[in-house]
Parts: C-alpha cells; structure tokens; sequence
C-alpha cells in the first residue's frame, strides 16, 4: 500500500464545523460497532472531544435485512468539551433498508445521509417493509442524499485478493468507514494498524480489508461525489495524556487498580451476561497482575466464589446485570450478616426478566438499596461517565473494606458501551487504601466493632489463634456466636443500618452545578449526567435559575443533600425509571420533587431534559 | 503442608473440638462423623488454621460450628462456590465442605457438579440420609422411589438420584463411600480424601434416627454387614461374606454374585478392584450395586490424578508475569493508544 494518507488541507470546499454527530446503522452482521468504534478511536487519537452510544439488538445475527438486526453506532465528535452522544446525527450511514428505515426519523432535516445502493433491491425493500423504494420516491428530500454503490465498489476492490463473493462484500464497512474518514479530515492509519494486529493470521483478510478501506478514502478523494470536506479541530482539553475508554474498560482498569492500591489480590467471580461480559473478558487478559478471575456455573456461584475470596482476604468482586442481580440476593444477604466486603457491580440494562438485554436503563437502583429478605443494607455507588468508572471501581473497594460491607455499583449499558476520552490521572495522586488483617489472638472477638466505622475484624483463615465460625445465622452481638436471642437481633439489626449510615461522613458532600439556590433543581445519577449537565447548562445560559446535582453516592445519600434539596422551588429527578430515586429522595427528605422519567432503552436526549426544566419553570410562575 | 507443624506439640482429637454445644438430635449419626472428622485430623499435621469447613444449610451443614477450625456456615446448596473463590485466591489452606443429600443434589445440584468437574483440591463430604431433616422429614433427591413422608404421603414418584454415579459423571478424581458409624472404615476413607491433590467426593450413609430411621440397616445393620457390605480395597479380589466365600464376577458387562467353589467358581474368577483404571467404567458399574440384589460396595471406587484448577491458575499467572512482566498501575493507565494535549 503506497498511496497517500495525507490530508490535503488546500481543497477549496473546507467547512468548519464545531460538532458533528455521525450515525452508523447496518445490519448486525455488517460490521457496524467495529466501524463505529474504529472512527471513535481515530476521532479520539485526533484529539477532539467525543461521545460515543452503541446500540445494537439483543440477537447476535438476526435474519439479514430485517428491521430487528439493524445495529447502529453513534458519535458526537467536537472542538469543544462534550457529553453526550448528541439528540440527533446530522450525518447517517445506512447500509441497506431496514437501517434506513429505522433510523431516519433521527436524521436532521437537511443532514447528510449515505446509503449503499446496492442494497436497495427489491427483496431488501420488501424485509424492511418499504412499499416504494424511498430512494425514488422523493420521501427523503429533506436530506442529502448520497447513493454510493459501496458493496460493487467494495468487490471491486478487492478482487485482487480473490477474496469470494460473500467474504469479499463483508468488507464493505472498512470502504464506509474510509469514505467517512475523507469526509471528516481523518488518517486511515489507526484503523490500518488495527487490521495488521487484528487479521494478521489471515493475510487475505487482512489485505481485502486494507485495500476497501483505502478504496473508500480515495474514492471519495477523486470522484467528486462529495463537495465538501469537513473539518472539527481539535478540543481544547485540558492538558494530559489520553486514551478512549468506555466504561467497562475503565471499570475493570479500576477494579484492577484497586487491587494494586490496597495490596490485596482481586477475585472476579462472574457469570456472562449482556452487557457486563466485557468485564470479565478485560479482567481474565490481566493475568500478570494480581487478579483472578473464576467463569462461574452460574450467577449464585459467581457470588459464593467471591464471597469466598473475601473470607480468604482478597478484594471479592462479582459483576452482573439486573437478572444476575436477582439471582444472587440471597447470597449478597451472607455478605451483609458476615460482614465482609464485597463489590456488586450491576451493569444495568432494561428489565424486568431478560428485558432488553442491550439497551440502557436505570430501574435496578429499588433492587441495590432494597432488594433482599430481611433488614439489609448495603452500600450503593454510581459511576456516572465512562471515565468516572475508574475512579468509582476502587472507591466501591474503599468503602467495602473500610466498612466490611458489600458495595453495589451501579453502572448501565450507556456508561458501559459508550465511550470517551479518559485522561491519564498520574498514579501518585490516586487514593492508596490500606487493609488490615486481625492478627492479634489476645482479646479477639469475631464481631468487635471499630468504634468509628462500627466494621467487625477481617480476621482470614490462616492466622493461628483466630479460629471461628460464622454464617448466615444471626450473630450474637461481639462474640459472632449464633443467637436468637430477640434484643440481639434487634440490636444486630439496627447496628448493621448505623454502619451504612456512618459511611455518609467517609464521602464527598453533593456538588451544585449553578447557583446555590434557585427555582429548579434538576438531580440525577449514573449515565445521564452528560445530558443532564448540558441541558442544565443551556437553561442557565438562557438567564434560568436553574441548578443540578448529581448523585454518586445513592446509600447513604451524602450528609448535605437535604439541605441542598430544600433550597430550590422545585426538584426534578431525571432518570430513565419510573422514579425511583424520587421516592428514595421522597421518602427520606419529604421533598415534593417531581419526575422526568423515560424507559425506552434509550439515553435522554438533552433537548427533554430542557423541556422538562422549561414546563416546571412555566409551573411555577 | 506446613514445616512449622513440627516444632509446635501434635494435636489431638480434643484440639479440634470447638467450644459450641452439639445440638444434633441425640443418637445422630452425625455425631460419629464429627468424631471420626476430628479424631482423623491431626493425623494430616496441618495446622488448626490452615484449615476451613464450609458448609451449606441443613443438619449436616451444622459441622463447622463443631469443628475448632475456620469454619463458613453459607448458604443452601451453595458451599462448594464458597469453597471454589477461598481456594483459587488461598491454594495452601486444607479446605473441606460438609453438605448433604438435599443441600448438595437439590439446591446445589449445579454446585456440586461444577465443583466436582473443576478439580480443585477440595474435599467434599456428603452426608445422605434420604430425607430432609431440618425441615422435618420432605423426601430427598436420594428418598427411595415410592417412600411416603410428610411431603409425599401417597409416596414419592420420583426416580432418586445415586451420589457416586453423579460423581463419576461429573469426571470427579476421588469418588468414595462410607458409613457414618464404622469407626474403622471412615476414619481411613476422609484420611486417604485428604491426601488426595484434587477433588475428593465422599458418600457417607448417615441414620437419621427422626425421620428416616434405620435408612441403611437393610444392609448396613452390624449384624449383617459382613454379607451385605463390599468393601473395596485396590488390587484385591471382590470377596465377601461371613465366610469369604461369596465374590463379583463379570459375565460381559454385567456383574453378578457367585459362591466361590461353587459351580466351579474359583477365586481367580473373582473380578479384582482397581480404583486407578483411566477409564471410571467400573467404578461407574460399582456404584449401581445395590441391596438386595448385590451387596453394597464401600471404599474408594475411583483415584485418577489430574491438574489441579488452582494450579494451573497459579500457573498461567506465573508464565504471563514472566513473558510480560509484573503489572503495574503506571503500565495498566497507560496501556493501549494514547495522545497527549499540551498546555
């Protein structure tokens, strides 16, 4: 491959744009998350700020050309500080019908949209439910339409490799994701790269694939199909060294930095499960540190496994989704009566029961704060970018050994498979957290309290002296002894809420984002931060007295955030549930706060949020 | 196990005595199995803290609390998922899980499976009596076809489940049985479990005296367990009875009983046992020999030697740290493509 890669910058027809949001859709088997995250990685490395939104279907090859098997990946790319994924492409790539037709409606008025016209055939109409092939049918001019016949094109450029007919036409991503890198000003040279790593044993992939990517770049280098270039500079981040993570990867990077802060080695007991798994996948490559990980039987086993680990003296980790979650209450009950620490991380995604096993939602926040038989509090924490996954992993460890208690994180399928630029934190400035180990067999007692944080003696199998049995049997007060003694249980019952309750002086206080008072205060958790944040931030540029708030720490609340509620007019808790959080804040603070709550599987868009904010301003004039 | 055993004085049966009082119901037959557990260990000479009981939910899942040891009361059915995480991330503890019927075939039917296939040194102790005791007297995965209890009054339709033959299927390395009160037999049986390096599963007939009373005496009773028990021992002829004189032959791929110098039978006809065959077939046809049609075989019906999972754990960790070096935080942040924004 000798042909340039360069970007002439001299062609006349340059446009700057500040932000662009570029939707990939095809059918699940057309490459379209790898396309999408490939243009992320190039955008990343770039240097523009960026949002990423996967969004695929729950079957892994639903039947070709049919509406249920479009795949589709969005990304917001810009010369400024972004947060989201953006409400609306301004540029779609359809690879057949049925992702034409599902995702037009998104499309702005007047964006671009490229198709590949070879798949427009009549059969491919008929699988997406078309009447009349709306290439011909004047329905999409609203839109700028470019009708390119990617897959001839494509096994035309790779005939050389004789490459045959449906493996050769598999390439035809790579030739859209080369078209749409000339488009946007970027170098085929990361993607390149990635193809060399990833085919390298399959040296006629590797070359077709090659050569339809630097086809679709030059194609749309020499034909004039297109007029315009388009040009995002480079963001202006803050200094730092970068890399793209979403948030699995930076919950499992900090999982694993966890482990190295704390000294202990780190147990992941998981079983496979939409959309978690990549947890698993990225911890088990770790090998040369100090993490195990355990594909349990099953969910239960998952949490028996970890649990054990945690009794032995390792950092136990589980990570599932709601349904896993479900399943492994009863032993998330063991951890919280033998007091040891424990991390729960459920990677929400709709429900109830299989649900949508890939899409977004927050509805599993009632299950980690009270989803068990009896009185059983644990701790509850929410990452809520991608980034933040990282720092929010080993805070989960913080408290769960500091407190001797199991900690819930709640991430979802957005932070999980969205992606963002992570800037590199220098290692001395991350929290180390000592553990420590009972050694000491004089005057041991397996449930003595730390008079501050009310946590019981990790005291680990192996230490001479130490011998003693616990489970899942009411303890009796210091002695850990079983105990049905009706006081103890009561006394046992309410010490183990108090020392949930204490963690609130370990955690930061809520942040206000805008004024300290005001008339409306928008509060959130988890993945919808980036919408939150910039709906709120658009409010307040039009003159709104308008706030927000969000929450990391979901049990215990942090010890200000009554006061911070009470000092606006009015409370909206965003969240895509039927509001949960609000009756938590409800029934706590006796605050009247109001609801905007979606479940479609879908992230916010910024602009509902503005409404929202905009119809309680209206109420309360 | 531990060089440090020797220099402190050897334990004895009372060492492992913990301070709890035993509330099985009285004439228990777990009672004898603690004692035997406990008379056998300071046999092993690993120390008190190096080991730990996990158990279930149910009367056999009350061990722990007996033992002075590290114990882990979990769970129903679930102790064997314990038991895996404790001894991936601590290889060297001695760890044991005391189950039984309904909590290790019922609720942890798929425990017990997984833990039996994955060979981690592991010693499991199922303790069948046939029924649910803790519960007062439902039948069990191991109840007796037609049995009448609480919970199946007109009798039981269900077909039981055989404990070893879920053993050997599920490739366990160490498959034995015993019986609570043979004070001679058992000890021997949880010693050679100890020793082996891998999963040990081993069947013990327990009597509950409550709610199943006598579940074994058929065959078991002292006075006719000399014509009724076969007790394996590797190498040597399958001979049994009062007077020696009865013994298992094979005709193809049945077993049978025969009188030796009867018929012709001689002793060389008689089929010897090998518990290290690669292939578990006999033990597999060994473990369907009931009462009354066969005597009841006892001992270890398999021993097969095979990678430990926390082994090859520690292994593949090992020969990654010394093809890519020790991990670090500064190499995992940094790890994949990175840029870098200037001020």
């Amino acid at each position: 491959m000798t042909t340039g890669t360069q970007i002439e910058p001299a062609r006349p027809a340059v446009q700057e744009l500040d932000e662009v949001v570029i939707r990939f859709a095809g059918d699940s088997g057309d490459g379209m998350q790898l396309t999408g995250s490939q243009f992320a990685d190039t955008t990343a490395l770039f240097g523009n700020d960026l949002a990423t939104l996967p969004d695929y279907p729950a079957e892994i090859r639903a039947p070709a050309g049919t509406l249920a098997g479009v795949s589709g990946y969005q990304i917001n790319f810009s010369s400024h500080d972004i947060r989201t994924p953006g409400d609306q492409p301004n540029v779609l790539v359809a690879m057949n019908p049925a992702a034409l037709r599902t995702n037009i409606d998104d499309l702005e008025e007047g964006g671009i949209l490229i198709v590949d016209a070879d798949a427009f055939t009549d059969g491919n109409l008929n699988k997406a439910g078309y009447k009349a092939n709306p290439l011909r049918d004047g329905s999409l001019g609203r839109f700028r339409t470019f009708e390119i016949p990617l897959t001839s094109l494509t096994l035309k450029a790779v005939s050389e490799t004789g490459l045959g007919g449906r493996h050769a036409s598999r390439c035809k991503n790579f030739f859209a994701l080369g078209l749409v890198f000339w488009m946007y000003e970027r170098p085929v040279d990361h993607t390149r790269a990635w193809i060399e790593k990833k085919f390298k044993t399959n040296e006629q992939i590797l070359k077709a694939n090659t050569l339809a990517l630097q086809a679709g770049y030059n194609y749309a280098d020499t034909v004039e199909v297109f007029t315009t270039h388009y040009r995002v500079k480079k963001a202006v981040l803050p200094a730092g060294t970068y890399r793209s993570m979403t948030g699995n990867e930076a919950t499992a990077n900090g999982f694993i930095a966890a482990a190295l802060l704390s000294g202990r080695p780190l147990f992941y007991g998981s079983y496979p499960i939409t959309p978690a798994s990549d947890i698993l996948h990225e911890l088990a490559r770790h090998k040369n540190y100090p993490v195990k990980t355990f594909q349990a039987e099953d969910e239960i086993s998952a949490i028996g496994a970890a649990i054990g680990a945690a009794y032995g003296g390792a950092l136990g980790l589980t990570g599932t989704s709601g349904p896993g979650v479900a399943l492994k209450s009863e032993a998330i009950g063991l951890a919280v009566m033998t007091e040891l620490p424990l991390v729960i991380a459920n990677i929400q995604r709709g429900g109830p029961s299989t649900g949508l096993p890939t899409k977004t939602e927050q509805a599993d926040l009632f299950q980690a704060v009270l989803g068990r038989n009896g009185e059983c509090p644990v701790a509850v924490i929410a990452p809520a970018t991608p980034a933040e996954c990282f720092y929010m992993a080993i805070e989960a460890f913080r408290i769960a050994t500091r407190f001797m208690t199991p900690v819930f994180y709640l991430s979802d399928g957005y932070l999980a498979n969205g992606s963002e630029p992570f800037r590199i934190p220098d290692v001395a400035s991350l929290p180390r957290f000592d553990v420590t180990f009972r050694t000491k067999a004089e005057g041991f007692q397996p449930y003595a309290r730390d008079t501050e944080t009310l946590a019981r003696p990790w005291a680990i199998p192996g230490t001479p002296g130490l011998e003693h049995r616990i489970g899942g049997l009411e303890k009796e007060d210091v002695t850990g002894n079983v105990s049905y003694d009706p006081l103890n249980h009561e006394k046992m019952v309410r010490l183990r809420a108090e020392k949930i309750a204490r963690i609130a002086d370990f955690i930061p206080e809520v942040q206000v984002n805008g004024p300290p008072t005001g008339q409306v205060l928008v509060v959130g958790w988890g993945g919808t931060h980036g919408a939150i944040t910039s709906a709120v931030e658009t409010a307040q540029r039009q003159g709104k007295a308008v706030a927000s708030i969000h929450l990391r720490y979901l049990n215990p609340f942090p010890r200000n955030l009554g006061d911070v509620l009470r000092r606006f007019d009015k409370v909206l808790v965003a969240e895509l549930n039927l509001g949960q959080l609000r009756a938590l804040l409800r029934a706590r603070y006796l605050v009247d706060a109001q609801g905007l709550n979606k479940v479609q599987g879908k992230p916010f868009k910024v602009s509902e949020i503005v409404a929202a904010i905009d119809r309680l301003l209206g109420a309360t004039r | 196990m531990s060089d440090t055993a020797d220099v402190k004085p050897k334990l004895t049966k009372a060492d492992f005595s913990s301070d709890q009082t035993v509330r099985w119901c009285p004439g228990c037959g777990d009672y004898s199995i603690l004692a035997q557990t406990q008379k056998m260990m300071p046999s092993l000479n690993i120390p008190r803290e190096n080991i730990v009981f996990i158990s279930g939910i149910g009367c056999s899942s009350r061990f722990p609390y007996y033992m002075n040891t590290y114990g882990f009361h979990t769970i129903h059915g679930r102790a064997p998922t314990l038991a895996t995480g404790l001894k991936i991330t601590r290889p060297e503890l001695s760890v044991w899980v005391a189950t039984g019927d309904g909590d290790g075939l019922s609720i942890g039917g798929n425990h017990l499976l997984h833990a039996l296939r994955r060979n981690l040194d592991i010693k499991i102790l199922l303790f069948n009596n046939r029924i649910y005791g803790l519960t007062k007297g439902q039948y069990s995965p191991t109840s007796e076809y037609g049995k009448k209890t609480k919970s199946s009054p007109f009798g039981t339709a269900e077909q039981p489940i055989n404990p070893l033959e879920v053993a050997i299927a599920s490739e366990c390395t160490f498959v034995a049985r015993s019986l609570d009160t043979d004070s001679q037999h058992l000890p021997v049986i949880l010693e050679r479990a100890a020793r082996h390096h891998g999963t040990a599963f081993i069947e013990i007939y327990q009597n509950c005296n409550i709610f199943n009373d006598g579940a074994f005496d058929a065959f078991a009773a002292k006075e006719v367990r000399s014509d009724r028990l076969l007790v394996l021992e590797h190498g040597k002829p399958m001979i049994f009875g009062r007077e020696k004189n009865l013994g298992i032959r094979l005709v193809g791929l049945e077993p049978e009983v025969v009188t030796i110098g009867k018929d012709g039978v001689r002793e060389q006809d008689i089929l010897v046992h090998d518990e290290k065959r690669r292939e578990p077939t006999l033990a597999y046809l060994l473990s369907r020999m009931t009462y009354p049609e066969f005597p009841v075989p006892m001992g270890v019906f398999y021993s097969a030697t095979r990678p430990c999972l926390e082994d090859v754990l520690e292994k593949q960790a090992t020969q990654a740290t010394a093809s890519l070096g020790a991990g670090s935080l500064e190499r995992l942040l940094k790890g994949g493509a990175t840029w870098t924004v200037k001020e």
